[in-house]
């Protein structure tokens, strides 16, 4: 017990010694939780926002959803059957599914939540764009009638990135291009809107109607059970106080510690710290291929060559133990499409052979602006370490230090550096962006329609294509490959390898299990 | 006098106009999109384009702002752009926490500095007076943070008397309130405390020096009724002066103290609004921040009167 409480209960207990025996109190119904950022906006269609996502999880439910292999696995869905010739696909929902408002989930809810999701997600507009129709059958059963085969459907219904939430139809219905007014959902928790104070606190009950399916819970896949009474987010923007509060036991679990403060808090023998994300976080560092010098595949190598992931990944994760790995491939280390064909190019490490590559591709001293957001401390680091190769090889940079607002402002500039442009910055990415190629944002090159920095090669393009098209794993496997080998010629980003992020929570929490986010079901608190 | 309050709650009508035409200038040439924020890094420019125009932010600056002033004069600051929350009730969210610490963060500031410095003055030159002053000089130097820092380490980690962060209503109770504010008060008020002690030191040391202070002594006034009936009533003004302008330091060291221990209040909605880029919300909150502080002036005219007869409006 702690003190302060000991001592608040001798100072009641001289006052009320003849209080009654209090159930069990509300803080051991409650699981209190730091999350990673505060919550804004509650439509997982209209921002992508990791701490709204995991705000619709708490809400929402899924057809289909990724198992810890990442495997996808029937979730609101009983089943699906798939013709023989792979163009119609059948869903039959599971019974006794209801919303949160008391109605029933029927399959016309699915057809609308499936076409909004389609409409913003990368995954779910190359799938829409092989629908041919997509129409509910009954009350729980509809179908998918496709263009071509995809045999990818459910993987993009039921992927984690950018999941695919059932909605009510009357909700779904709003454009997804605007903010849905209501957060009801079919899922283990209900969002209590009266208590949202955006900023500070955000509040979440047990669904008592709940069906959780019977499997045993294994990563996103199997039974969903809400097992504490109560969750409570509570914004904590400060690192140190967010620490304290955990040490002191006035939260419970703290979604994302930062790592200068793993060894306060592993001192700690309450607080658990521990892996909890199934993947891990890469760096990434995007070039600028419209103008000068980064639209000169040259420079981009020359670059690359200094590039040693593991002084990046210090820099972030410092010398945690297993908290960082070297990854030289523009997939996800450890998932199927994984491979380093082609990646020497990050493998010389060497400032001297990267200067003289650097004269060499021509670089004529052309200015470079880096832009870095002071407020992400990972971020952060990963462009100073960029900046500091870049002194080191005697580039012309121009080091921008400023926000993440200001920068995601400045990013979208395709002008030269003269006129507010950019050259290079930096971001982060979780495992599962980068995974496959269909949503692999930083792989895309199609010029004016690609990601920032708007990488150009047709190549690449190509073999995208190709791997959406393949038929079987081995086919797949075989275009991943090119596509790392033909990633590392044409360079459209420089990979800096990944760090793992644990979570912290105290000892009293019971039910932890890995997932490809951070879900509350299945949680409980011994008192 | 009352054709004094009235004449100078209208001259505040011209203030906030000034102040609202400031700040929505200051955040249209500002760098930064709420759309790309929203949109994530999936987005397409074309999806970023499509929420910047669901937003109305495509609009030229004059119609944006006239239909602000124009919502604005009907007592609606519009709704957030992330939250979809009317900036009223989010502002109403957060105003109790804010106003509860800078309450009785002045209680405590002004009665220990006050004290402090009448008790510097009378004590001038000797080491009462200079440990005073050492502690101003300290309380000017370290950083709001630090202070909050070190005391949640002390007495939230080590001792364990008082919580680390947070916010609990009054309605919940006077003591989860007031255990809740110990600690960031104290921090924000260290500032606070050094500025006042300093002023009211230096003015006590002028009156004190006054005739009419060696007359109360010839006619055998107490030592107290010298200090606080004699001095410190004619010293009241250039006091309460430092009071009032030290709520603007308040409301810059209330978005630090509020970060520090995590309490839910106007100053940390002010930086997530603009670290958001979340105009409307900014927009809300400066122009209420603004309007307090013109009332807070207001105010300590007024009290002039209060403490110096000779002054009339």
């Amino acid at each position: 017990m702690r003190r302060r409480d000991l001592m608040l209960g001798a100072v009641a207990g001289a006052a009320f010694p003849a209080l009654p025996a209090l159930a069990q109190p509300a803080a051991a119904r409650t699981l209190r939780v730091i999350p990673q950022a505060n919550l804004t906006s509650l439509d997982p269609v209209w921002t992508t926002a990791v701490v709204t996502r995991n705000h619709a999880f708490l809400i929402y439910d899924q057809l289909c959803a990724q198992d810890s292999k990442g495997v996808v696995q029937p979730q609101m869905a009983e089943g699906w059957t798939v013709s023989a010739d792979g163009l119609a696909w059948e869903f039959t929902l599971r019974a006794g599914l209801r919303f949160h408002d008391g109605e029933p989930v029927r399959a016309e809810d699915c057809v609308a939540s499936i076409r909004r999701w389609a409409a913003r997600d990368t995954f779910g507009q190359v799938l829409w764009s092989r629908v041919e129709e997509l129409a509910p059958l009954d009350d729980r059963r509809f179908r998918f009638r496709l263009k071509a085969r995809f045999p990818l459907l459910t993987l993009a219904l039921g992927q984690t990135q950018n999941p695919c939430f059932m909605m009510p139809a009357r909700i779904a219905a709003t454009d997804p291009f605007q903010q849905i007014r209501e957060a009801v959902g079919s899922g283990p928790f209900r969002f209590q809107a009266n208590e949202w104070n955006p900023g500070q606190r955000a509040v979440w009950t047990r669904n008592p109607d709940y069906v959780a399916r019977q499997e045993p819970v294994d990563g996103l896949a199997g039974g969903r059970v809400p097992n504490i009474e109560r969750v409570e987010w509570t914004i904590i923007s400060d690192s140190a106080t967010a620490a304290n509060a955990m040490v002191t036991g006035e939260q419970d679990y703290w979604e994302y510690p930062l790592h200068d403060l793993l060894p306060l808090l592993r001192r700690s023998r309450e607080v658990v710290v521990q892996q909890r994300l199934l993947d891990g976080t890469y760096g990434v560092a995007r070039f600028n291929h419209l103008h000068p010098p980064f639209n000169n595949p040259g420079i981009r190598r020359a670059l690359a060559m200094a590039v040693d992931q593991r002084d990046y990944l210090r820099a972030v994760a410092g010398n945690e133990p297993d908290g960082w790995s070297a990854c030289e491939g523009v997939f996800t280390c450890g998932t199927a499409l994984a491979n380093e064909q082609g990646s020497e190019v990050l493998k010389v490490r060497s400032i001297d052979r990267a200067k003289a590559a650097l004269r060499e591709a021509g670089y004529n001293n052309e200015k470079v602006v880096l832009i870095a957001p002071g407020d992400y401390p990972q971020i952060n680091a990963l462009s100073l370490v960029t900046a500091d190769l870049m002194r080191r090889l005697g580039m012309n940079l121009e080091l921008v230090s400023t926000d993440w607002g200001t920068l995601v402002q400045r990013r979208a500039s395709r002008e030269p550096v003269e006129r507010g442009g950019w050259s290079i910055f930096h971001t982060t990415s979780s495992g599962q962006s980068l995974a496959l190629p269909v949503f692999h944002l930083f792989l895309r090159a199609n010029g004016p329609q690609a990601w920032f920095g708007w990488p150009e090669d047709a190549q690449i393009e190509r073999l995208r294509g190709a791997w959406i098209d393949a038929v079987t794993p081995e086919e797949g496997r075989v275009v991943g490959e090119a596509l790392n080998r033909r990633a590392m010629e044409v360079l459209p980003y420089i990979p800096l390898g990944f760090y793992w992020q644990p979570s912290a929570w105290r000892r009293t929490l019971t039910g932890m299990f890995r997932a490809p986010v951070t879900a509350f079901w299945n949680i409980g608190k011994a008192a | 006098m009352f054709a004094y309050t009235v004449r100078r709650v209208l001259a505040t009508i011209p203030v906030m106009a000034i102040v609202a035409l400031f700040v929505f200038s200051l955040l249209y040439i500002a760098p930064g999109d709420p759309a790309a924020v929203i949109a994530g890094d999936q987005a397409t420019p074309d999806d970023v384009e499509r929420i910047r125009a669901s937003l109305g932010l495509d609009r030229p600056f004059l119609v944006r702002f006239g239909e602000w002033v124009f919502r604005i004069l009907q007592g609606d600051m519009g709704v957030s752009i992330f939250t979809n929350l009317p900036v009223t009730t989010m502002i109403q969210q957060r105003i109790e926490p804010t106003l509860s610490l800078m309450v009785l963060t002045v209680c405590l500031a002004v009665s220990v500095a006050i004290p402090l410095g009448v008790l510097a003055a009378w004590k001038q030159g000797t080491i009462i007076d200079r440990a005073v002053m050492g502690m101003a000089v300290l309380g000017f130097s370290v950083p709001v943070f630090v202070v909050g820092y070190v005391l949640a380490y002390i007495f939230a980690l080590e001792l364990d008397w008082l919580p680390v962060q947070g916010y609990t209503s009054m309605t919940e109770g006077f003591w989860p309130w007031l255990e809740n504010l110990i600690l960031p008060a104290i921090a924000l008020g260290g500032v606070y405390i050094a500025l006042i002690a300093r002023i009211t030191r230096a003015t006590m040391l002028e009156v004190l020096s006054q005739d009419y202070i060696r007359t109360a002594r010839a006619k055998g006034a107490g030592q107290r009724s010298i200090l606080f009936l004699h001095a410190l009533k004619n010293a009241a003004v250039p006091i309460v002066t430092v009071v009032g302008i030290g709520v603007a330091l308040l409301i810059g060291g209330a978005v630090v103290t509020e970060s520090v221990f995590a309490i839910p209040g106007l100053g940390r909605l002010t930086v997530d609004a603009i670290l958001r880029r979340d105009y409307p919300v900014i927009q809300g909150v400066v122009l209420l921040f603004s309007f307090v502080y013109v009332l807070v002036n207001l105010a300590i005219d007024l009290l002039y009167t209060l403490f110096d007869p000779r002054i009339r409006y």
